[in-house]
């Protein structure tokens, strides 16, 4: 067989990514139908930037949605080396490709011999997964930290902003390039700093509905024993991996008992959403002060 | 304004204290000892021989005490084994009477690095020039573009000029150096678009800066900090050009490249000075990134080499100089910022 030309690449992705663009469309006709009734999301469709922005957004989302949990769009394993495949051009045909097989590598080959298409659609999935939750967490954490270091100020406020800038001055590069190595995960750091970082949610929603039913104390008290239950047990499957908070080879500190562990996390991915967490909450910290101090 | 410099300075230092130890912490454990060890005697090394190069080099010891040693407050480790002396400080044939007790940074000494087998300020030194030779040409391609791009559309807002050149700049930022840098390199160094205009790889130009090779990397770093700064001029470019003294002086038929030129460049050059100052230590991202990209032996690629092999004294060298670049710009920001506004200087 011979290598696709570029137009027969591109209409091979195109063909391959159709569950996308399907699902681009009906969104899109769906959102522009019912515009008028849809408040402030239905407000994006009147702008051609807004919807250009929204639709880019929105083909990462279904790209890593449909390609990671769902297993579709992607032509080979994402992880498993083809001989004869190491650095080929896009568009090589795979070697020895049985029936049933994809026949190219739609993207080439990278040093390892893996499919680059495929692990380009799994790893939109790892950053979809990441991306939005760590700015989410990030923000959590800078505004529970920021507004009492603005509102009190004094010491609190002296030792909240060092400690910020101290990250700050930090190279985000070497910062990356310490916290995300192997041997740092065998140290256990990410679960200690997951296990302070994810705390901040909690408190976030205690002082949130504490301050809105604070004169209705009997509406309060059982909406925040219900709350927080649920989220500290969110917050101890989330931290808790196979029965223990913290696992070195040393030692272990226990946590939730595999049986009421809801979910894992892949201490790959969890080191760098911690990381990423780490070092984005000074920024909003810094910004949320500066306006507490304003008002 | 001396104290205030006075007290910056004072924090600056205990910032870089705590950044230092962070780094000196995270480097010293056991894990990442255990890769130094076997990087620097062999992948195969037993638990056992791997603990006794270590106490050998003096790295088992408390982490206080460590770092005393490297910042030169507290005597340099000796150890014996059998009846020859090594230490920190000396070397193993070293007489008794020439053994300096303390060798810290305090002294002077930065340590020996373990990947160069040599002096960590020497190796600091030489790659801090490389870099600055490189920054040098990208400040001075990158600001004037930035603040030509930015004044040319924040004058006239919303006009066709604008909105090619905000795409422009918007475009350039959202492009990432490693994303840049290989198109580059795919378009006008290699075979594949047959426009060899420019080199692939700055080696060559460690030693002598031309075009061809010097080129390449400068634009990738200048594009990516140019759209910034030019968003910036823009914004604050488009604020003073609906301020009261423009109408005054548009509506007494003041020419409009006077107005420009002189009512509302000066003002609206105060909000870019700091997003500058305030670029460099992003730029020393970018540095990493294209340092290795395009193979030019720098900063940049001091700190990768260092923080793959762990090699503890040439990173910490490496961050104490990044911290006070950060430190430093942050400084002459809010300085400059008081003498370029005059209602802060006055008041």
């Amino acid at each position: 067989m011979e290598d696709l030309s570029w137009g027969g690449i591109l209409a091979r992705m195109f063909i391959q990514l159709g569950p996308v663009w399907i699902s681009l469309i009906v969104l899109f006709t769906v959102s522009m139908t019912y515009k008028r009734r849809l408040g402030l999301y239905g407000k994006l469709f009147d702008s051609t930037i807004g919807m250009i922005g929204f639709g880019l957004v929105m083909f990462w989302v279904f790209v890593g949605v449909y390609g990671g949990p769902l297993d579709m769009l992607v032509t080979h394993d994402p992880l498993s080396q083809i001989s004869g495949m190491k650095n080929k051009v896009p568009g090589t045909p795979m070697r020895g490709a049985e029936e049933g097989e994809y026949a190219y590598f739609l993207l080439g080959g990278d040093n390892l011999a893996r499919d680059v298409f495929s692990r380009l659609i799994k790893g939109a999935w790892v950053v979809v997964q990441i991306a939005p939750v760590a700015t989410l967490f990030a923000f959590v954490v800078g505004i529970t930290l920021g507004l009492p270091a603005g509102y009190y100020g004094g010491r609190l406020d002296t030792l909240l902003s060092f400690l910020a800038n101290l990250i700050l001055a930090f190279p985000v590069i070497l910062l990356f390039y310490l916290l995300v190595t192997p041997e740092i995960v065998l140290t256990g750091i990410p679960n200690y700093m997951a296990l302070f970082l994810f705390v901040f949610p909690l408190i976030f929603v205690c002082i949130l509905l504490n301050s809105r039913y604070y004169t209705q104390p009997a509406v309060r008290t059982p909406l925040l024993i219900g709350v927080l239950g649920g989220l500290g047990w969110l917050y101890l499957s989330l931290v808790s991996t196979n029965g223990a908070v913290v696992a070195t080879p040393n030692y272990t500190i226990p946590g939730l008992p595999p049986f009421l562990d809801l979910f894992d996390i892949d201490p790959g991915i969890l080191v760098v959403f911690v990381s990423v967490v780490f070092v984005n909450s000074p920024t909003v910290f810094r910004s949320v002060r500066g306006l507490a101090m304003d008002i | 304004m001396g104290l205030f410099i006075l007290r910056r300075l004072g924090v600056m230092l205990l910032t870089a204290l705590c950044l230092t130890f962070v780094v000196f912490w995270l480097t010293n454990l056991y894990p990442n000892l255990e890769k130094l060890a076997k990087t620097q005697g062999n992948f195969r090394m037993s638990d056992e021989a791997v603990a006794s190069y270590l106490g050998k080099n003096g790295y088992l010891q408390p982490l206080p005490v460590k770092f005393g040693q490297w910042i030169g407050v507290l005597p340099g480790w000796t150890v014996e084994d059998d009846g020859v002396v090594t230490g920190k400080c000396f070397a193993a044939g070293t007489p008794e009477e020439e053994r300096p007790r303390f060798c810290g940074v305090l002294q002077g000494d930065w340590g020996f690095s373990t990947v160069f087998k040599d002096d960590v300020g020497s190796i600091v030194a030489t790659r801090l020039g490389l870099t600055g030779k490189l920054m040098f040409f990208v400040m001075i391609v990158m600001v004037p573009m930035a603040l030509i791009v930015g004044v040319l559309a924040g004058m006239r807002e919303g006009s066709k000029l604008d909105r090619s050149l905000s795409t422009f700049s918007i475009a350039s930022t959202a492009t990432p150096e490693y994303v840049s840098g290989v198109i580059f390199i795919a378009v006008f160094a290699s075979s594949a678009f047959g426009l060899k205009w420019f080199k692939g790889s700055a080696t060559s130009a460690m030693e002598s800066v031309t075009f061809e090779n010097f080129t390449l990397p400068v634009i990738t770093i200048a594009l990516y900090g140019m759209g910034y700064i030019a968003r910036m001029t823009r914004a604050s470019m488009t604020e003073v050009m609906t301020a009261q003294y423009i109408r005054t002086a548009r509506l007494k038929g003041v020419k409009f490249s006077d107005i420009v030129l002189k009512h509302a460049l000066r003002n609206a050059l105060i909000a870019p000075f700091t997003v500058i100052m305030l670029q460099f230590p992003w730029l020393l991202n970018g540095v990493v990134i294209v340092e290795t990209l395009f193979n030019y032996k720098g900063f940049g690629w001091l700190l990768v080499q260092a923080a793959s092999n762990n090699d503890i004294e040439l990173l910490l060298a490496v961050s104490v100089v990044s911290v006070i670049v950060v430190l430093v710009t942050q400084l002459i920001s809010d300085i400059g910022y008081v003498y370029l506004n005059p209602r802060i200087r006055i008041a």
